[in-house]
């Protein structure tokens, strides 16, 4: 668990960091549509070269992407042999029975490993560069249109900003439960699928019942504070759009532009 | 049974960019009957060194020696239950281990994990009960039932079921009403004085490891910066102060007593002691 990279944040203080966040989401999600517009080794390279522009930018070391592609690398490596395998068409290079390796083959394998690659890449500097909470707010804020056919968007954003502000606590709770039971003599994740099943009882009672705690003593904290819901509240943190935001939206569109005169 | 820490070192997350020190090149010997007491400024790594204790973490480098295992970074996880049950570990607020139906099961899971049979198990609980000063009438009721302070007493009263050697304590005694404190640190008192048991206890109640420990071990930033017997760790109260520490009120209150005019020969670290030292002083007859 604590070898996952995606997901994390590194504190940082470079142009993709002070970005907005509505600015960052909205683009990682139209970024790894337009993947989908690239369909040959131009068009590949060029998004290649604009996602490493990007990654330079945020002053992130190269390595932390890199790891967050390592545990996805045998779906990836499925994925691409599959494609090698069955694609056929162009120059056979290697046959056997319905296995085939061809030109297409080939070609079409490389671009589904670069299309996975850029997409965890694009997605792993979304979350690397952007606190959760500001993504929280930066969903309630994209969500609001939505108020008008009744979706509770403030309500939903709560939740979620509660829960991406617990997974730590919880991940610490986890963990310290675990040793506890550990120390008691419990064997987490040995013996055959029965036994570990049952291991897992004295970790996940323990840590319901803490859940149905804190959620009692927050609510009970939340009130006291007079909190009363709904969507007459004032927000702290205040969202805005700055100038690097309109850069990164005519970039975005540049790109999209480029695409389309460099894809087949 | 000993345990004794050979240039022990631990980073938390090791290879990966996140990692983060934890112990740095501690050498120590905790000894077989001792009572430890192992203070210092939150963050100063006790809780895991603690955790090395049964091997729950191992060294990134160095040697922890347990009883005659040797726990060393290439150690596997296999074949440590007999470890485990030596070294009992009462957890900072250890109440959250608590999930079996009833209180009894609770405190048997311990031993029946270590090959108790379930009578006997189930017999220990209904001792331990009694030890950790509850009625017995408690042993069929749901843990969750309880109140913070019993949830407490049922997990520590889980532990002792173990019959372990050495008795790890973190901060045992956190969030309990003043009674309740000192009716616990009593009973580890007791349980160390007449069945020998080693005791190591993480605390920031100085005044516990003034009535209580024969050593004490400090850390600061990972390392272990000082140890020796409470009388020695006391001695120095701006070292002390130094590391954002301080000292237990009999000792404080010497301390300004001293700036008063008093003289100590060497500063009182219960008030039994400075009575003792304050009598002739001014004036007193001896109070025997």
């Amino acid at each position: 668990m604590d070898k996952l990279i995606l997901g994390r944040y590194i504190p940082g203080d470079s142009m993709v960091h002070r970005l907005d966040p509505r600015t960052k989401l909205m683009a990682s999600f139209y970024y790894i549509a337009i993947i989908f517009l690239a369909n040959n080794w131009q068009s590949y390279l060029l998004m290649f070269v604009a996602t490493m522009v990007m990654i330079m930018l945020s002053k992130v070391k190269l390595s932390f992407f890199l790891r967050g592609v390592r545990p996805m690398i045998w779906l990836i490596m499925f994925t691409v042999a599959l494609q090698i395998f069955f694609t056929k068409g162009g120059h056979t290079y290697w046959s056997w029975g319905w296995l085939a390796i061809t030109q297409f083959g080939l070609t079409n394998g490389a671009f589904i490993f670069m299309r996975f690659v850029l997409i965890i890449f694009i997605s792993t500097l979304l979350t690397l560069t952007t606190q959760p909470l500001s993504l929280a707010d930066a969903v309630e804020s994209l969500l609001k249109p939505l108020r008008v056919i009744h979706v509770p968007v403030t309500e939903l954003a709560l939740v979620l900003q509660i829960a991406l502000r617990f997974v730590p606590t919880l991940m610490d709770q986890t963990t310290k439960i675990m040793n506890a039971q550990r120390a008691r003599g419990v064997d987490f994740g040995t013996g055959n699928l029965f036994q570990q099943m049952k291991a897992v009882v004295p970790l996940l009672i323990p840590l319901f019942v803490d859940s149905f705690g804190i959620a009692e003593d927050l609510a009970t904290a939340m009130d006291a504070r007079g909190y009363q819901g709904g969507d007459n509240r004032t927000k702290y943190r205040v969202l805005k759009y700055h100038r690097s935001d309109v850069t990164a939206a005519v970039v975005m569109a540049a790109l999209t532009g480029l695409l389309v005169f460099l894809r087949a | 049974m000993d345990i004794t820490f050979d240039h022990v070192s631990f980073a938390y997350q090791a290879g990966t960019p996140f990692a983060g020190d934890g112990l740095k090149d501690i050498s120590t010997t905790i000894k077989g009957g001792d009572y430890t007491a192992i203070i210092g400024h939150t963050g100063s790594g006790k809780s895991t060194l603690l955790q090395h204790l049964n091997a729950l973490l191992k060294p990134t480098s160095g040697t922890v020696t347990i009883g005659d295992r040797q726990i060393t970074p290439e150690t596997n996880n296999k074949n440590l239950k007999p470890l485990r049950q030596k070294v009992g570990m009462v957890f900072q607020f250890a109440e959250n281990q608590l999930f079996e139906q009833t209180v009894e099961r609770d405190i048997a899971f311990g031993p029946m994990n270590f090959g108790v049979p379930e009578k006997d198990a189930k017999a220990l609980a209904a001792q331990m009960v009694k030890l950790v000063g509850l009625p017995d009438d408690i042993l069929q009721q749901s843990p969750f039932d309880l109140s913070g302070g019993q949830m407490r007493r049922v997990a520590i009263a889980g532990v002792l079921a173990m019959q372990p050697e050495i008795l790890v304590l973190d901060e045992p005694t956190a969030g309990l009403d003043p009674a309740g404190r000192l009716e616990m640190m009593t009973m580890f008192k007791k349980l160390h004085d007449e069945q020998g048991l080693t005791i190591v206890l993480v605390t920031h109640q100085m005044d516990d490891v003034a009535d209580y420990a024969d050593r004490v071990l400090v850390m600061e930033h990972g390392a272990l910066v000082r140890q020796g017997t409470p009388r020695e760790i006391f001695a120095d109260p701006d070292w002390l102060r130094q590391k954002q520490l301080g000292l237990p009120k009999t000792t404080a209150f010497a301390e300004r007593l001293q700036k008063l005019g008093f003289t100590f020969d060497q500063m009182p670290l219960t008030a039994s002691e400075l009575a003792d030292d304050l009598m002739p002083q001014i004036g007193g007859g001896d109070l025997g």
